[in-house]
């Protein structure tokens, strides 16, 4: 896992040969051995070629999955049933194709994160802000039970950001966190 | 003109030592317990070195320097918030008795911004308060240029000591008590740094901005203020890892003020760093203007009370 050429990574939607086309698609997976494996093996049932899976180490999502990022190829016509596929076999999907969410911010949360249960807030950013959390970097210096700081990296709707901050801004009052939001607006 | 300068701190002497470079006259030089008076100019030098060998600035009251025969009244005592007196009534008085006022001190423009422009409008005299805000940097008169209405926002650093705190933070991957302490040495924070550290300062001045743009309706208590003293080091690492600093940002618009730390561009222009401030003035026909430099210190404010005096129309 994780040395998959990536060369796509950046224009996954590009036209390929052969009347097929490139997709990404995002899962969460439980961290169990042999669960990637499991996971992908719709793909290539229904007739999809894995192109390549980027998986960061370390990422772990509010409920404790892992975030995987595939891309793959396959003819137009048979993206929804691998979709399905996927979801039929339990696999949690979080985004697919192009649906690509319009904005992307990052948070940083100061506070007593662990003690206020972390993965909790993290649930509520996503409920409450209807946001994706895509990545999380966590900063312990002085361990757990001690003041840290994470860093999260959220995907909103196009033009939902001020709503989703302001979300999060309750959240963080509600569990006596610390919010550091981006600076919305002007040339920053 | 004649200036009446109430205050002589750091500004008040500032102004006193520089009105004669501008033109202007010193008439009255007060502090909180005696005053040089003086209706055909004060010695501002042997003042000023009464005040350094910790004598008395000269044999008046106080309270005589608003008798004396003045064009404009230099505000430049204590800020203070609430009733923002005494330079409230300091401002009133010289309105009453139709002669201008230039303002160093924020509280009156942020806490009673409307009964000071009722006061104006009543007045053969007029008020200005640049020094308010950003020190030397011309902010409320770039506004004023652009013309209140066509500015939809201001946003920016106008806490020197919060933002060296920070840049030191970032730089030197250390906490913010050890930051704090090392500014303190270094005179960059006071002994108590409550109002810099916690946003009140800045919120200050963007409530006056606030004031600019809407003409009005904002005090300190509308604004929505957070400090910078819950910040600890790794969330400015955090910040890092993603191109990204953290700084004590304001924000006026007429619908609100809110001042707190947010993530920037760490080389974007409000990143500024030390000591420095910068504002970015959002306009509607011509984009966003920046304008950096000094936010504080007594020359550096000095001189925006003295381009206050020289846009005074005469009496
Ligand atoms: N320093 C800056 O960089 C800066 C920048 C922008 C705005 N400002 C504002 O400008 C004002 C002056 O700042 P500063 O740094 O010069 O303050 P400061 O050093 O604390 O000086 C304040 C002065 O006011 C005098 N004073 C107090 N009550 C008085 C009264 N009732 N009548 C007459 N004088 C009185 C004090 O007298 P004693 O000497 O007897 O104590 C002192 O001389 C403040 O409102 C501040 O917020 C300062």
């Amino acid at each position: 896992m994780g040395d998959a050429p990536d060369s796509d990574a950046d224009e996954p939607d590009a036209e390929t040969d052969g009347g097929v086309r490139a997709y990404t698609v995002r899962l969460e997976l439980v961290d169990e051995p042999g669960e990637l494996l499991r996971a992908l093996a719709p793909v290539a049932d229904n007739g999809g070629n894995l192109l390549s899976i980027h998986h960061q180490r370390g990422n772990i999502t509010p409920r404790g999955h892992i975030p995987v990022e595939v891309d793959l190829e396959c003819p137009p016509d048979r993206f929804d049933d691998i979709v399905d596929a996927l979801r039929d076999a339990g696999v949690n999907v979080i985004q697919a194709g192009e649906e690509h969410y319009g904005e992307e911010v990052s948070v940083v949360l100061v506070g007593n994160l662990v003690e206020t249960d972390l993965s909790n807030t993290l649930s509520r950013i996503e409920d409450e802000a209807d946001a994706v959390v895509q990545d999380l970097s966590l900063a312990a210096p002085e361990g757990t039970d001690g003041i840290s700081s994470a860093r999260a990296r959220l995907a909103i709707d196009s033009g939902r950001s001020e709503e989703a901050l302001a979300a999060i801004r309750s959240i963080g009052s509600d569990k006596e966190l610390t919010v550091v939001e981006p600076l919305l607006g002007g040339e920053a | 003109m004649r200036l009446a300068i109430l205050g002589a701190g750091d500004v008040g002497r500032s102004v006193a030592d520089l009105a004669g470079e501008y033109g202007h006259e010193v008439v009255a030089l007060a502090d909180s317990t005696s005053a040089a008076i003086d209706p055909d100019g004060i010695g501002v030098e042997a003042a000023l070195e009464r005040k350094a060998g910790d004598e008395a600035l000269g044999t008046a009251d106080p309270e005589d320097v608003l008798e004396t025969e003045y064009d404009v009244l230099v505000e430049a005592t204590p800020t203070t918030l609430g009733d923002a007196e005494p330079g409230f009534s300091h401002v009133r008085r010289a309105l009453e008795a139709d002669r201008h006022a230039v303002l160093a001190n924020k509280g009156p423009v942020a806490e009673r911004y409307e009964e000071l422009r009722a006061l104006e409008a009543d007045s053969a005299g007029s008020i200005r308060f640049e020094a308010t805000v950003g020190g030397a940097i011309p902010v409320l008169s770039t506004i004023e240029d652009c013309t209140p209405q066509s500015v939809t926002a201001v946003r920016g650093v106008l806490n020197g000591t919060a933002n060296f705190i920070l840049t030191r933070m970032a730089a030197e991957g250390l906490d913010y008590e050890h930051v704090l302490a090392e500014a303190q040495d270094l005179g960059v924070a006071e002994a108590d740094p409550t109002f810099d550290v916690d946003g009140t300062d800045a919120a200050l001045k963007f409530v006056i901005l606030a004031n600019v743009l809407a003409d009005g309706g904002f005090a300190l208590e509308d604004a929505a203020v957070e400090g910078i003293q819950s910040i600890p080091g790794s969330a400015l690492d955090l910040a890092a890892e993603d191109g990204r600093t953290i700084r004590l940002i304001g924000e006026a618009t007429r619908d609100g003020v809110r001042v707190g730390p947010r993530l920037v561009p760490e080389n974007g222009a409000l990143a500024v760093t030390g000591t420095r401030n910068i504002v970015q003035i959002e306009t509607r026909n011509a984009g966003s203007l920046h304008s950096s430099g000094r936010g504080a210190g007594g020359p550096e404010t000095a001189t925006a009370v003295l381009s206050d005096v020289g846009r005074l129309p005469p009496l």
